[in-house]
């Protein structure tokens, strides 16, 4: 067996633990437990990167690989988890709609995004083409978890994963996105967090709570 | 040494343009000081408005070709094109004139600590100035669109300058909609008028061929656009809110600039952009503007605040206006190219009369308000002891826009009258049994309008003072004075030589219509189409009435005088008489509201007969109101309910919006 084939198919193997750690966010109850996932997710991709990077010999992707390493893995988990112990808001996140529902509803999801990235893969000329499908499907069930969820934190995680997903199919499909873009993405993310992260703050402050129910009665009549 | 600077008039005028818009800013160096920016940057503005002025009369005069600049502004590879041509150049000429009386009023106008920083007013008057000669010179449809907006834009910040008062703040409202409205109609109506070439050009748009049906589509969507801006009868509701609620000055560039720039707009697509005209058109424009002028003239009968009345005034004119330019699209789809160009010069004059007389009186009132802090008919009167000026002044413009010779107004109607007397020779035999009812209607209007006037200046300026407080009324100052007489000067040269109406008028007719007017080579004479058919001298009834006035007066003195006896015996049945006893500008309009009463929704508020303070209230309301835009308001209302109910409340509902249409779009890929 090729070297190339070898890391294919480990790239493949790792694709398939991000789909598998999305679903278990979508069905996961604690917000701790959340953290975890996004943390192994984000080291996965990790992994994913520094494969695809070796296999293509792109030196770029490593830097984009080490950015994905201290933000995703060790930063976002790291600050999230802080705020989450201040917060006191590690409890149970709960759901609008019940696990096997929302279980169901993926898996079309999934479904949806493998057909959709069939005709773009064919075009693709990455070894890692194939993974496009997952990248898309990673990005709509992230998208589900946050429709799902009541509480804020487990918003934020949502679009986090959200952009992991974005991450890996642009790994996927193209080989990464130019440095720059890729820098100002990953500023994004951290400023974004940072900002969520006053709000949450601000949202307890008003309701006594991080409820997002709450936020219904801001609304105009 | 004339021809040479005609020969760059249109730079020198871009200069001026520039150089208002600096003015505009140029108040922000002392944003609150009145002394800087009154008395310093106004009268400079006045003087660049006679700058205007001269070069567009320069311009007419010298005869020359349309001069064209391409600016390297705006958005890439779409250029500012400027072009001075006859027609711009006549409005030009119209905005300088009246620009220069009402600028050098404003200087006089604006006091310290009323309402907005006097920078911000300077900015938005300069840049509503500058605006308008960019709307009148703009040659493709992005510089017009620009412009347009930045006038209205401009008007509405001036409009609201006393923003705290909140009938101000939605009568702003109803002119920013009626504004953008007639915006959208008329960018719908370039859209059309590039006709496929994708060229925004106006040349483009005078090369480009129409079938009937997209002709007529382009000018009923400019019709709709330019409407709405000049006051047309249904679009007017804005203007009767917007005017009273403005500063006089505001009020006299809005009424007496603002809506020629809506003529003009008109002007231009009708007759210079599109090469085809029907004669279906003309009769839309006629049944419009007689329906406006006889609209206009009742309400105006009926008010009660001076500057209302005067606004619907204003619906009157432009009635009129756009009932000559009606007429001679009439005429020269029937090849009667003579009588159109006699049509579109009354037009056309009228516009330039309205710009001077109602200007004037709109500054009238100005005078007054600040004298005497009422704005309501019901407690003026007996002015003219206390403001000789003002009210001698604004006799003059009472009596132009009256329409009596030997003023400008009865030159302008007297040129449409004569318009209609030629109507029997169009080959529609429908129209013309129905035309001699619209004359009849117009003779109705001008006498309408004579009644509002006497109205106008009886209540205000003569009888007895409604109130104490009238006794402190002082007179304008010097610098109100000097807009007011510009103005009345204006309106006497032109009733009294209007052929340097027609002089100014001759090359535009001849551009748009191929045909002038016969021009008398004598100075006493005007007849338009022939000397046998009629003809009219301003300046002999002007020195005929004087004369008689003269005479009056010394025989009077030489021969009544000293024997004069003053004695009380029954004193005519008067012993005494207070101001209740004078007629009010409610029982003035008393009879047209009887006799018109289907025109109008009315509220009667009678006391009983054993009230001790008895009081008579009445309420008028404009039936279109309730029957047109009452209506819309209510769908729009339903519409944003309907859409209203998008907006839950919950954050999941939201995000699941964009999940649906992301996925939407992903299969819309698929």
């Amino acid at each position: 067996m090729h070297a190339s084939e070898l890391i294919t198919e480990i790239l493949r193997v790792l694709a398939a633990g991000l789909l598998l750690i999305s679903f278990a966010m979508l069905s996961g109850r604690r917000t701790q437990q959340l953290i975890t996932l996004f943390a192994w997710q984000g080291a996965l991709l990790f992994v994913s990167t520094c494969l695809v990077a070796y296999s293509s010999g792109l030196t770029e992707m490593y830097y984009s690989a080490a950015l994905t390493l201290l933000l995703k893995v060790i930063a976002l988990p790291w600050i999230l988890h802080r705020l989450i112990k201040r917060l006191g808001a590690q409890s149970d996140s709960e759901q609008l709609v019940n696990v096997p529902m929302t279980m169901l509803a993926g898996l079309v999801l999934v479904i949806f995004a493998f057909g959709l990235a069939q005709p773009i893969s064919s075009m693709a000329t990455t070894i890692t083409r194939h993974t496009l499908g997952i990248a898309l499907a990673v990005i709509l069930l992230a998208f589900l978890m946050m429709i799902t969820r009541r509480k804020a934190v487990t918003q934020v995680i949502g679009f986090l994963a959200m952009e992991n997903g974005l991450f890996l199919a642009a790994t996927s499909a193209t080989y990464g996105m130019p440095m720059v873009i890729e820098l100002g993405i990953a500023l994004d993310v951290l400023v974004g967090v940072f900002i969520l992260g006053i709000f949450f703050f601000q949202i307890r402050e008003q309701f006594d709570s991080l409820d997002l129910h709450n936020l219904e009665s801001l609304k105009e009549d | 040494m004339a021809n040479t600077l005609a020969v760059h008039d249109l730079r020198f005028m871009l200069f001026l343009v520039a150089a208002w818009m600096m003015l505009g800013f140029a108040g922000f160096l002392r944003p609150h000081s009145t002394r800087f920016v009154a008395r310093l940057l106004f009268p400079t503005g006045s003087l660049l408005c006679l700058g205007i002025a001269l070069l567009a009369g320069l311009f007419l005069a010298s005869g020359q070709a349309a001069q064209v600049v391409v600016l390297p502004l705006g958005l890439p590879d779409l250029p500012f094109h400027i072009r001075l041509d006859v027609l711009s150049g006549f409005f030009l000429l119209l905005l300088g004139v009246a620009g220069t009386g009402i600028s050098t009023f404003a200087a006089g106008y604006f006091r310290s600590g009323e309402g907005t920083a006097p920078a911000l007013l300077g900015l938005g008057y300069h840049l509503f100035l500058a605006s308008m000669a960019m709307v009148i010179l703009a040659d493709d449809a992005y510089l017009f669109m620009v412009a347009w907006e930045t006038m209205a834009l401009s008007s509405y910040f001036l409009v609201t300058s006393r923003h705290r008062i909140p009938e101000i703040r939605r009568a702003g409202f109803l002119y920013l909609i009626m504004a953008h409205v007639g915006a959208v109609c008329i960018l719908l109506s370039f859209g059309v008028l590039q006709g496929g070439s994708w060229q925004f050009t106006f040349d483009a748009m005078r090369a480009a061929h129409f079938t009937p049906f997209w002709a007529t589509t382009a000018f009923l969507l400019a019709l709709l656009g330019f409407g709405a801006k000049a006051g047309l009868v249904p679009m007017h509701v804005w203007l009767p809110e917007a005017h009273p609620a403005a500063p006089s000055p505001v009020s006299a560039m809005m009424s007496g600039l603002m809506l020629k720039t809506a003529i003009y707009g008109m002007l231009r697509i009708s007759f210079d952009l599109l090469s085809v005209r029907f004669w279906q058109w003309g009769a839309l424009l006629l049944a419009l503007g007689l329906f406006s002028a006889l609209f206009g003239a009742i309400f105006a009968a009926v008010q009660t605040d001076m500057k209302r009345l005067l606004a619907y005034s204003s619906i009157e004119n432009v009635g009129l206006i756009f009932t000559a330019i009606g007429l001679s699209i009439l005429f020269e789809t029937s090849n009667m190219h003579l009588f159109a160009a006699l049509a579109l010069t009354a037009a056309l004059v009228h516009s330039l009369n309205h710009a001077l007389f109602k200007s004037l009186l709109f500054l009238t009132t100005g005078s007054v308000l600040h004298a005497t802090k009422q704005r309501s008919l019901g407690k003026l009167g007996g002015l003219i002891r206390r403001m000789p000026w003002v009210a001698s002044l604004a006799l003059i413009g009472t009596l132009s826009i009256a329409g009596l010779p030997p003023l400008n107004g009865f030159v302008s109607e007297w040129l449409l009258l004569q318009s209609f007397l030629f109507t029997p020779q169009l080959p529609h035999a429908f129209l013309n049994m129905l035309i001699p009812l619209g004359a009849a209607a117009l003779a109705l209007t001008f006498a309408l309008a004579a009644y509002v006037m006497v109205k106008f200046y009886g209540v205000i300026f003569l009888g007895q003072p409604r109130e104490a407080s009238l006794v402190n009324a002082h007179d304008a100052n010097w610098l109100e004075r000097l807009g007011l007489i510009w103005l009345a000067v204006g309106c006497v040269t032109i009733g009294a030589f209007p052929q340097l109406a027609l002089l100014a008028v001759a090359p535009v007719t001849g551009k748009l219509i191929g045909q002038t007017v016969r021009l008398s080579s004598t100075v006493w004479w005007i007849a338009p189409i022939a000397r046998e058919q009629a003809s009219y001298s301003g300046l002999i009834l002007l020195a005929g009435i004087l004369s008689v006035v003269a005479i009056t007066f010394i025989c009077v003195r030489l021969l009544a005088h000293g024997r004069i006896r003053r004695t009380d015996a029954w004193d005519c049945g008067y012993p005494w008489q207070t101001s209740r006893m004078q007629d009010t500008a409610e029982g003035f309009g008393q009879p047209i509201r009887h006799m018109f009463g289907t025109f109008f929704r009315m509220d009667r508020n009678l006391p009983s007969p054993s009230d001790t303070a008895p009081r008579y209230r009445v309420y008028i309301e404009d039936r279109l109101w309730r029957a047109i835009y009452l209506p819309i308001a209510r769908g729009v209302q339903k519409l944003a309910d309907w859409i209203g109910i998008l907006q839950g409340g919950r954050l999941s509902i939201y995000l699941l919006y964009s999940f649906l249409t992301l996925l939407a779009l992903l299969v819309f890929v698929l």
